[in-house]
């Protein structure tokens, strides 16, 4: 349990981080909150020669309330979101979301942008994110650019950052849809990370669906939003017959995964469940 | 003043609730090095070369030894302690495990190399560096593959795997025929899965040898801390004892897994000889995951006779039993003699044979852990009794009731005797099955279940009425059964001139309790405060002999040594009060800490009596002044603890989700002495085999490699995944130790793994199965409903 | 190479020279002495390690010492004033909360960060609190009697 050497920076603006990340590439590693890394170095499961803690960056924290969204800082940690009043107001499925990773312990000090970096197809954040239409504000060299959620994610462990560029913010619409939101997770039971995570924003009006936003992580090595469930059920009255009929065909047509906690089969039939289970809440 | 049977809080907790406790991986010697195994991360493989050229000149490395250098030395390597001969008489098949191997990886994680540096994190960097060669052989894992022609060969000379086999009983063909005739027979085929031990303290170990005084010492975490001097001295590196103290300072959890002479152990203990320095070995989680001796790996075969009314005629029981690589100390005397002579039971079957094979896989070693043998013998009788009942329409409390052996207390009445070997203390069975009934409330719970039909959760209840062997045990009895080890007990009773009382005990504390339960003894025995009482265990240096603590044997065998010598203590006080208080021994009372002439108010109180025995100018004529004892005890017989657990549990349809809802515990393990500390074990107990009913076990790939060899993979049950539990006890105290004590630490596990699997099998009766294979996950019970 | 950290344990600040590598956890057991917060695992899971940091739990093994410095550390050892045990620890003392020990001091300072954010919580939410921590002796049934021995006390004198 002792990572291999490596050179630590403590970097206290963006500018510098970014610097630092621009001189050492791929032989860096950026640090948040650590509770991905860190684990990861001790294991020497990777072996950096530079880490690059942006703790300090006092840009990347806070979570600002704004008129037609909510901003995320990246270094907000799973607790700060879970507590945090607007969120929980604009989009519960955030804050829902954030009470469920890991523990006590962990939701202390890991943090959003850490984890969605991270891109472990078992976190809970995607599902989410992706429910909620949020952009992430990523920096690097030449600037801030704004990458759509439904970019950001590329496959097992991988996303839309550059290596020479940093997530700052991730950024909630005040919508419909995200005000009426909720996230529920099947967990693989020694890690508890999600087995299937779903998440489900719906807006409606006059008693139909106007808009319908399911997404999946656990589920599949890229999380995912099911486009056939959400159309089914945009036009509907949001009871129980629509969500059966919804939920009938979840990921369909989805590469899913299999381990010897669930196989291919069972996953999918409990991405069913708790596509049902949430949308069920929201009912 | 009676301490004995209230729950007198603990006097250890103190140092653990304030960060003081003293662990082994707590203690830093002056030059301490630090050690960092080089493990073979294949299941079975050849080794080619082993290069350290490179690792030798890394900052800060002491020294590096492979299995050359061992080797060279002359070691030969852990001894089994524990002899069983095959069926025809051949002595078992036992294969060297050296301390580092040069020739073979056996399982993953087989030590190939030991990197001594400054540090812990430059050992780690220069064997991260150390390039081994492997030619790499097909493993075998799986036991009954392992039996298969062409199997792959773990170790050259011991042909088709097989280390030994076994068989006990009434004859086979006989047990046969009266099941070939029966009205009815349940047949159960099942696997006692592998589970890891996982106390949470790594295994940790320091050698260092004084140069000063040409001696060794080992800290280690260990349950037997003169077991592992015995093993290391005679069998290993062949050192003279009294040149080797070793020390297991606090232990954090056990559960048979440090019962064990380890490879580790002796390596720092040599090394440090050759270095010249102390050197210090503590694991990583995963190192633990892949060189814990681990628990149960059966594979069973077990048929259940029964008459037109439901009794018993007879059982067979055919297992292979996974040995691992290598015979860890005890690992054969587990499926034997702690498992087949437990297949009585709680019941009058007639006829039992029960036949083992004892195999080698490519695997990690397994041996005790927590009730060892006894789940396993557990598991496959009372799986087969709530299957029997099943299937012949019968409720299997009652089925349980009709067959219980009579009661008897071992005085007036015989004990009773099995038709394997053993003959039980004292028993009065149909007690803890009612009481656990009345607790559960059974027609109430039969309606709730008939309710819940047609919702989207099923309710199931699971019995499990169980007996175990524990205060292990009378030593003629184990030599004769292949022990190369007595396992009786030594104390030491100390009295100090002021009146205060050292006691030394060969019982090791790890969690027990000890330092409470055994002063609890000592001060009512003795009539003192338990503030003027310390017991001190856990050092060979100080305590002249121990067999450690498993088995459940601490308080029946360890506890009994200790009332032996108060018992000398008191007799001498006499003779030293009589000359005091001028009058005859047979004259005197001794009460609340003080002797009493008869029928006066003449007395003289403990403490006088001590220190004369220190100051011994008015003093008896030819008696030896000190008032200092040891005593050894053997027991007479094991001691038979038994119960009744029942489980509850609900199953959600629509995901396979299985909630233990509610856990009824009776047991009765004697007298008691520390309800709290009872109640402690049986709780811990119960968690442990309920997790290896739902959640808990060893998953291997085809490679050999365990896929689940961490905490991210490995289920371990949490708090919430627990209920509160309901416990309550019967006392039939044992006929055969001055206490009167059973044992209570393996009680809990034995008793509670089929509870749950039955309560499932229950819950799934509408679904057309035969069984279930533990864990029962989630995913397995959705495919049954699904399926 | 070696770099200055500066973190204040148990309310005394200590400077030293360490290794960037080095996991917070070593800071305090090897660099400090203070042997009482355990190393039961190596993926993050078992919470023996547990203290606070800025008054939050935190696994100490998964963060280095220098993300600590400049911050102030509590450990098991810091819990009790003088001769006054913690709630929680008279709690798991009363309540039989502990066998072997190994995992109580990362369970009473999970406890006590519960307890601060939940000063009045249900068996349940104790269970689900405690999910980050690990105990192979207790069965977790004294545990959490232990932590509803605190909360009471504490509810009484708050
Ligand atoms: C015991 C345990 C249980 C857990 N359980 C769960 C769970 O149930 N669900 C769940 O979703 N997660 C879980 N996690 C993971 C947890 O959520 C992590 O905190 C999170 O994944 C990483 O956040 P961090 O700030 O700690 O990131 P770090 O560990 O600091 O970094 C993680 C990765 O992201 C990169 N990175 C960090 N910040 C940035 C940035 N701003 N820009 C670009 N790259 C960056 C790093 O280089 C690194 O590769 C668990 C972790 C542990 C230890
Ligand atoms: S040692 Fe930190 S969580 Fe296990
Ligand atoms: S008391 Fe031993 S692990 Fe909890």
């Amino acid at each position: 349990m002792v990572p291999s050497k490596f050179a630590y920076h403590k970097p206290t603006t963006l500018k510098e981080a970014i610097d630092l990340l621009s001189t050492h590439g791929d032989d860096s590693k950026i640090l948040s909150g650590g509770h991905s890394l860190v684990p990861v170095l001790k294991l020497r499961l990777n072996d950096p020669e530079h880490i690059i803690d942006v703790s300090g960056v006092a840009s990347m924290g806070g979570i600002k309330d704004n008129e037609k969204s909510i901003t995320i800082g990246a270094n907000s940690t799973h607790a700060e979101i879970a507590n945090n009043a607007a969120l929980k107001e604009h989009a519960p499925m955030i804050a829902i979301a954030a009470s469920m990773i890991g523990d006590i312990q962990v939701r202390n000090f890991g943090t959003i942008g850490g984890s969605i970096a991270h891109a472990d197809p078992a976190a809970d954040w995607p599902a989410v994110l992706l429910a909620a239409d949020a952009n992430v504000v990523i920096s690097g060299a030449n600037g801030n650019r704004t990458v759509d959620i439904d970019q950001f994610f590329k496959g097992l462990f991988m996303t839309a950052v550059g290596e020479e560029e940093i997530i700052t913010a991730i950024s909630i619409p005040k919508s419909a849809f995200n005000k009426n939101s909720t996230y529920v997770k099947f967990a693989q039971p020694a890690s508890r990370f999600a087995l299937v995570g779903c998440a489900v924003a719906v807006a409606n009006a006059d008693g139909y669906v106007t808009e319908a936003r399911v997404a999946f992580n656990g589920v599949s090595a890229t999380p995912f939003r099911d486009g056939n469930v959400e159309k089914s059920l945009k036009g509907s009255v949001l009871n129980g017959d629509a969500i059966a009929t919804a939920t009938a065909s979840v990921a369909d047509g989805v590469s899913i995964m299999s381990d010897h906690f669930a196989a291919e089969n069972y996953r999918k039939h409990m991405a069913g469940v708790y596509a049902r289970k949430a949308l069920s809440a929201l009912a | 003043m009676s301490y004995i049977g209230s729950s007198v809080k603990r006097v250890e907790d103190k140092r653990f609730i304030t960060g003081q406790g003293r662990y082994t991986d707590d203690i830093v010697l002056p030059q301490m090095t630090y050690a960092c195994m080089v493990r073979s991360p294949h299941a079975h493989a050849e080794i080619v070369s082993v290069d350290i050229a490179h690792a030798e000149k890394m900052d800060g490395v002491v020294k590096i030894f492979t299995g050359k250098d061992t080797d060279a030395a002359g070691i030969g390597g852990v001894p089994c302690g524990w002899q069983v001969d095959f069926k025809n008489g051949d002595t078992m098949k036992e294969p060297p495990h050296p301390l580092l191997v040069s020739d073979k990886a056996r399982h993953v994680g087989d030590a190939i190399a030991m990197v001594i540096a400054d540090t812990y994190a430059q050992a780690k960097d220069a064997a991260e560096m150390v390039t081994v060669e492997y030619n790499v052989l097909p493993a075998v894992t799986n036991s009954k593959v392992a039996r298969a022609d062409g199997a792959p060969q773990v170790h050259a000379d011991v042909p088709n795997n097989l280390a030994f086999d076994w068989e006990l009983g009434n004859p086979r063909a006989e047990v046969d025929a009266a099941i070939a005739g029966a009205h009815h027979v349940t047949t159960l085929e099942f696997i006692n899965q592998r589970v890891i031990c996982n106390a949470i303290e790594p295994r940790s170990a320091i050698g260092h040898f004084d140069t000063a005084y040409d001696k060794y010492t080992l800290y280690t975490s260990t349950q037997n801390p003169h077991l592992i001097r015995l093993l290391l001295c005679a069998f290993v590196l062949g050192l003279p004892e009294h040149k080797v103290r070793v020390v297991g300072p606090d232990v954090g959890g056990g559960f048979g897994s440090k019962i064990f002479h380890y490879t580790e152990e002796a390596l720092v203990v040599w090394g440090s000889n050759q270095i010249k320095r102390p050197i210090k070995w503590t694991a990583e989680r995963s190192e633990s995951f892949v060189t814990d001796a681990a628990g149960r790996d059966h594979i069973t075969t077990a048929k259940m006779a029964f008459d037109k009314d439901g009794n018993i005629l007879a059982l067979s029981a055919d297992t292979l039993a996974n040995m691992g690589a290598y015979l860890s100390t005890f690992a054969p005397a587990v499926p034997t003699w702690l498992h087949g002579t437990l297949l009585q039971g709680l019941y009058t079957t007639p006829l039992i044979n029960v036949s083992i094979d004892a195999v080698f896989t490519n695997t990690t070693a397994v041996d005790a852990y927590r009730g060892a043998g006894r789940p396993e013998a557990t598991y496959l009788l009372e799986r087969l009794m709530d299957t029997a009942a099943l299937e012949m329409g019968r409720d299997p409390a009652e089925l349980r009731l009709q067959n219980f052996i009579e009661p008897f207390d071992g005085v007036e009445e015989e004990g009773y005797v099995t038709q394997v070997a053993l003959q039980y203390d004292s028993g009065n069975y149909g007690p803890v099955l009612k009481r656990g009934l009345e607790m559960v409330g059974y027609e109430q719970f039969r309606a709730d279940q008939k309710a819940a039909e047609g919702t989207g959760k099923l309710l199931g209840i699971g019995f499990s009425t169980y007996i175990e062997a524990c205060g292990i045990a009378p030593s003629a009895v184990v030599g004769a059964l292949g022990a190369r080890a007595g396992l009786f007990e030594s104390a030491q009773v100390q009295v100090h001139p002021t009146g205060k009382v050292s006691v030394f005990s060969g019982s090791h504390s790890h969690g027990q309790g000890h330092e409470t339960s055994f002063a609890q003894v000592v001060a009512d025995k003795m009539g003192i405060p338990m503030e003027d009482v310390e017991i001190i265990h856990g050092d060979s240096d100080a305590v002249a002999f121990g067999m450690g603590t498993y088995g459940s044997r601490s308080l029946a065998v360890g506890g009994s040594a200790i009332v032996k010598s108060i018992e000398k203590v008191l007799e001498k006080g006499a003779k030293i009060a009589a000359h005091l208080l001028e009058a005859s021994v047979d004259d005197l009372d001794y009460a609340e800490g003080k002797w009493t002439v008869r029928g006066t108010d003449k007395s003289v109180g403990f403490g006088d009596v001590s220190l004369t025995a220190y100051v011994p100018h008015n003093y008896p004529e030819g008696l030896e002044p000190g008032l200092d004892f040891s005593s050894f005890y053997d027991p007479a017989n094991f001691t038979y603890p038994f119960g009744c657990h029942i489980c509850i549990v609900e199953i959600d349809k629509e995901t396979g989700v299985v909630k233990v809802k509610r856990f009824i515990a009776v047991d009765d393990v004697g007298n008691v002495i520390n309800p709290m500390i009872v109640d402690g074990q049986i709780h811990g107990g119960l968690a442990q085999g309920i997790g290896q009913a739902f959640c808990e076990g060893a998953v291997y790939d085809e490679s050999g490699q365990l896929v689940n060899g961490t905490y991210m993979d490995y289920v371990m049950p949490r708090a919430d995944d627990l209920p509160s539990f309901e416990i309550d006890r019967t006392v039939t105290p044992c006929p055969h130790n001055p206490l009167g004590v059973k044992g209570a630490g393996e009680a809990g596990t034995i008793g509670s793994t089929p509870a749950v699997v039955n309560a499932v099998m229950d819950a799934l009766k509408g679904y057309g199965i035969h069984d279930v294979e533990m864990p029962v996950t989630s995913q397995k019970v959705w495919n049954i409903i699904h399926g | 190479m070696k770099v200055p950290v500066s973190i204040t344990v148990n309310g005394k600040q200590y400077d030293k020279m360490v290794e960037p590598r080095m996991l917070l956890v070593y800071f305090i057991r090897e660099e400090l002495a203070l042997t009482g917060t355990h190393i039961g695992c190596d993926t993050s899971s078992c919470g023996a390690c547990t203290v606070h940091l800025d008054g939050k739990a935190l696994k100490s093994c998964s963060m280095l010492a220098v993300q600590a410095s400049g911050k102030s550390v509590t450990t098991i050892e810091g819990m009790a004033s003088g001769e006054n045990l913690h709630p929680l620890q008279e709690g798991f003392h009363m309540e039989h909360g502990l066998q072997c020990g190994f995992c109580t001091p990362g369970m009473i300072m999970c406890a006590a960060d519960m307890l601060k954010n939940n000063p009045n919580p249900t068996e349940e939410e104790i269970r689900h609190g405690l999910e980050g921590n690990f105990c192979r002796c207790t069965g977790y049934h004294n545990i959490v009697k232990s932590i509803q021995y605190a909360a009471n006390k504490m509810q009484e004198s708050a």
